[in-house]
C-alpha cells in the first residue's frame, strides 16, 4: 500500500529504522530460546549446566536423541498421539463441514437458532465435573473413544468456516447447480470442498495441533499406559522428572549418578525439539493458507 | 431427482412459502446438520442438564437424577471458605495481568509489519513469531522449567553472569504469576497479530492515499488510519475475553503449581478439578458448583460488557 513514487520524508526515514528495531527485536525475543533449547539438545550436558551454551552446540553430541530413542514410552506415546491426531482430525473436520455448510445457506429455515445453539456453549458450559460424569457414563472412561469423540466439534471452527462459505461460494453457483439438478450432497463434494480448501486446510491444522498438544483430556480420562499420548509421557519426563533410567542404559552407563543426572537433562532437551518437530515441519507449508483462512473467516465473523 | 421442485426453489428462500415445505425442501442439509446437533446436544447441553447436581448431594451409584436435592448448602459452604476470596484473587489477578499484558504487543507488531515493504522479511518475522502458537502446554512448561533451572538453566547463568545470587523462580510464589503471564505473551503474541493483520488489510487503500496526499506521515497514518481501522476488532476480542474473565489457562497453571507457589498459583479451575478428581472425598457436587458459580459470572460478564460496547461504540457481539 506504500506509494513508492513518493519520496519519504526525514521523518518518515526515522519512522522505517525504528520498525524495523521493533520487528527486530520481536523476531529476536521470539527466536532467541527456541534457538537456545535446539542447540543445548545438541549440546554436551556438562557445557549446559556450566553455562557454555549460548547460541550453537558446544562440544556436539547427540546423547540426548539416543536417550529419546531408547525410551520406550516415548514411542509408544508417539503411535498414540499419531493415531489420535489422524483420527481425531478426520472426525472433527468431517463434523465440522457438515455442521458450518447448512449454517451458511440464507435459506435454511430456522438458521438462526441452530447458530444460536452452537454458539451458545462458548459462552455458557455445564463445566467439568459434569462433563466427566458423561464421558464416564458412556462407558468411555479408559477407552480411545474419550480421546476423539468429546471434543468432535470446535465450535469456533464452524463460525469460520461458515463464514468463508458465505463469502467464497457464489450464490450463482447455487443457483445454477439446482437448476441443473444438483442436491445438496454432490454440491457441497462436487464444488463447495474443493473451493474451500484454504478454510479446510486452516481448521485441519487447527484440529490436529489440538490433538497432538492435548494432555488435559487423557490426564482425566486414560489409565492404560498403553493408551498414553506423547503429551502425558512428555509430563512424566519433563514435569515430574519420571525417567526410567533403565530404559537408558544403552547410551551411558547408568551406574555413575553424575551422568545419570547429565544425560536426563541432555534428553529433556532433546524430547523438547522432537515433540514439537512434526508441528514446526507442517505449519509452513500450511501458513499461506492459514493467514487467508483466518482473515476471510475473522472479517465477518 | 427432483427436477421439477428444484426449478422453483429460490436458494434465497423465503419468498411466501410455509415453513413446513422449506424444511421439507432443505431436508439434505437438515440431513447434514443432524449429526453435529446430536453431538453438541450430547457433549455440551447433556453437561449442561448434569450440572443441576450442584444443588444436589451427588452420590455415583444414585445417579444425576436420583441424588437428593439441597439446595444452596454448597454455594454457601463455597463463599464462606477459607479458600473463597484467595481463588478469586488469584484468578482476577492473573486474568486481568494477561489481558493487560498481552494486548498491546500484537498490535504494535501488526502495525509494524504493515510498515515493511521486503516481503521476504515480513514472512519470516510472521513465520518466526507464530512458532511458538504450536509448542505445547506441557512442553511450554517444560521449557520454562529447564530455562529457568537454579543450577542448570540459562537465565540464571545471566543472572549469576551479572554478578547475582541465582533466583529460585519456580518456588517463590511472587514469582509464579509473571511467569505464566509472560511465557503466555511469549507464545501468542505472533498468533493473536494475525486478526489484526486483517484487519489492517481491510482498511480502504483511499484512505491512505488520500492521507499521503494531504502530507500525512507514516506516524500520522498508523495513528488516524490504521488504528481506527483495527479499533472495532480490538473491541470486539475484548468483549469475547471478559467473556473468559474468570477462564485462566488451569492446563498450564496444573503444570506449573508446586506447594510452595500455591499461595498465588491457585485459581478457580484448578480447585474445581482438585476437590473432584484428585482428592480421596470425590467431591463432584461441590465442585459442580464451583465450576457453575464460575460461567454464570463470565456470562453476566460477557453480557454486561457487550451491552456497554453497543451503547458506546456500536460495536457488539450480537
Amino acid at each position: 500500500m506504500d506509494n513508492r513514487a513518493i519520496r519519504d520524508s526525514g521523518g518518515d526515514r526515522w519512522f522505517t529504522v525504528i520498525n524495523y528495531s521493533i520487528l527486530s527485536l520481536f523476531l529476536l525475543s521470539v527466536l532467541y530460546p527456541l534457538l537456545y533449547i535446539v542447540s543445548a539438545s545438541f549440546s554436551s550436558s556438562e557445557a549446559i549446566v556450566s553455562g557454555r551454551v549460548w547460541l550453537w552446540p558446544v562440544d556436539f553430541t547427540l546423547d540426548g536423541y539416543k536417550a529419546v530413542f531408547h525410551h520406550k514410552l516415548i514411542w509408544s506415546g508417539f503411535r498414540n498421539s499419531l493415531f489420535y491426531m489422524a483420527v481425531g482430525t478426520a472426525i472433527n473436520v468431517t463434523m465440522t463441514v457438515l455442521a458450518a455448510y447448512p449454517l451458511s445457506r440464507r435459506d435454511l429455515y430456522g438458521r438462526h437458532y441452530f447458530m444460536f445453539l452452537f454458539v451458545f456453549t462458548t459462552m455458557f458450559s455445564g463445566g467439568l465435573i459434569p462433563f466427566y460424569i458423561l464421558v464416564k457414563d458412556l462407558g468411555m472412561l479408559d477407552t480411545v473413544w474419550a480421546m476423539l469423540l468429546p471434543g468432535a466439534l470446535g465450535v469456533w471452527n464452524v463460525v469460520i468456516t461458515r463464514t468463508y462459505f458465505q463469502t467464497s461460494i457464489p450464490e450463482e453457483m447455487l443457483e445454477a447447480a439446482q437448476l441443473d439438478g444438483c442436491s445438496d450432497f454432490t454440491f457441497v463434494r462436487k464444488i463447495v470442498l474443493p473451493l474451500s480448501m484454504p478454510i479446510i486446510a486452516v481448521i485441519t491444522l487447527f484440529y490436529a495441533v489440538g490433538h497432538w498438544n492435548q494432555y488435559f483430556s487423557a490426564f482425566i480420562f486414560l489409565k492404560s499406559q498403553g493408551l498414553y499420548p506423547l503429551q502425558i509421557v512428555l509430563r512424566e519426563i519433563l514435569i515430574q522428572n519420571n525417567i526410567n533410567m533403565n530404559m537408558l542404559s544403552a547410551v551411558v552407563d547408568v551406574q555413575s549418578a553424575a551422568k545419570r543426572e547429565g544425560l536426563s537433562n541432555l534428553l529433556k532437551y532433546s524430547l523438547i525439539v522432537v515433540a514439537t518437530l512434526p508441528l514446526m515441519i507442517i505449519y509452513p507449508f500450511v501458513q499461506k493458507h492459514f493467514v487467508k483462512g483466518v482473515m476471510i473467516g475473522s472479517l465477518k465473523g | 431427482m427432483q427436477n421439477e421442485q428444484t426449478i422453483h426453489r429460490s436458494p434465497a428462500g423465503g419468498n411466501g412459502q410455509s415453513a413446513w415445505s422449506k424444511i421439507r425442501k432443505g431436508w439434505q442439509l437438515y440431513l447434514m446438520l443432524a449429526l453435529p446437533v446430536l453431538f453438541i446436544i450430547v457433549f455440551s447441553y447433556i453437561p449442561m442438564y448434569g450440572a443441576q447436581i450442584a444443588f444436589k448431594n451427588y452420590v455415583v451409584t444414585k445417579g444425576i437424577w436420583g441424588s437428593e436435592w439441597v439446595g444452596l448448602k454448597h454455594l454457601d459452604r463455597f463463599i464462606h471458605s477459607y479458600d473463597f476470596w484467595r481463588l478469586l484473587r488469584n484468578t482476577l489477578t492473573i486474568s486481568f495481568y494477561s489481558l493487560i499484558a498481552g494486548f498491546p504487543f500484537p498490535i504494535i507488531l501488526a502495525l509494524s509489519l504493515n510498515y515493511v515493504r521486503s516481503v521476504f522479511f515480513k514472512k519470516s518475522v510472521q513465520m518466526i513469531t507464530y512458532a511458538p502458537y504450536f509448542i505445547s502446554v506441557v512442553v511450554m512448561v517444560g521449557i520454562i522449567f529447564e530455562l529457568l533451572d537454579p543450577r542448570k538453566g540459562m537465565v540464571n547463568h545471566v543472572i549469576q553472569g551479572l554478578g547475582f545470587e541465582p533466583v529460585q523462580f519456580m518456588a517463590k510464589a511472587e514469582w509464579f504469576q509473571s511467569i505464566y503471564v509472560w511465557s503466555g505473551v511469549w507464545q501468542m503474541v505472533g498468533f493473536s497479530c494475525i486478526i489484526y493483520l486483517a484487519a489492517l488489510a481491510g482498511i480502504d487503500p483511499a484512505l491512505h492515499e488520500s492521507a499521503v496526499i494531504d502530507g500525512a506521515s507514516k506516524v500520522r497514518r498508523m495513528w488516524h488510519v490504521d488504528l481506527p481501522g483495527i479499533l472495532p476488532i480490538a473491541i470486539i476480542l475484548l468483549i469475547i475475553n471478559m467473556g473468559h474473565m474468570l477462564d485462566v489457562g488451569y492446563e498450564k497453571i496444573l503444570l506449573m503449581q508446586n506447594s510452595l507457589n500455591m499461595r498465588t498459583s491457585e485459581v478457580i479451575d484448578t480447585y474445581v478439578y482438585k476437590v473432584a478428581l484428585n482428592s480421596p472425598g470425590m467431591n463432584y457436587s461441590y465442585s459442580t458448583l464451583i465450576g457453575l458459580f464460575k460461567s454464570v459470572i463470565n456470562l453476566s460478564l460477557l453480557i454486561a460488557v457487550n451491552q456497554i460496547a453497543r451503547k458506546t461504540r456500536q460495536t457488539s457481539l450480537w
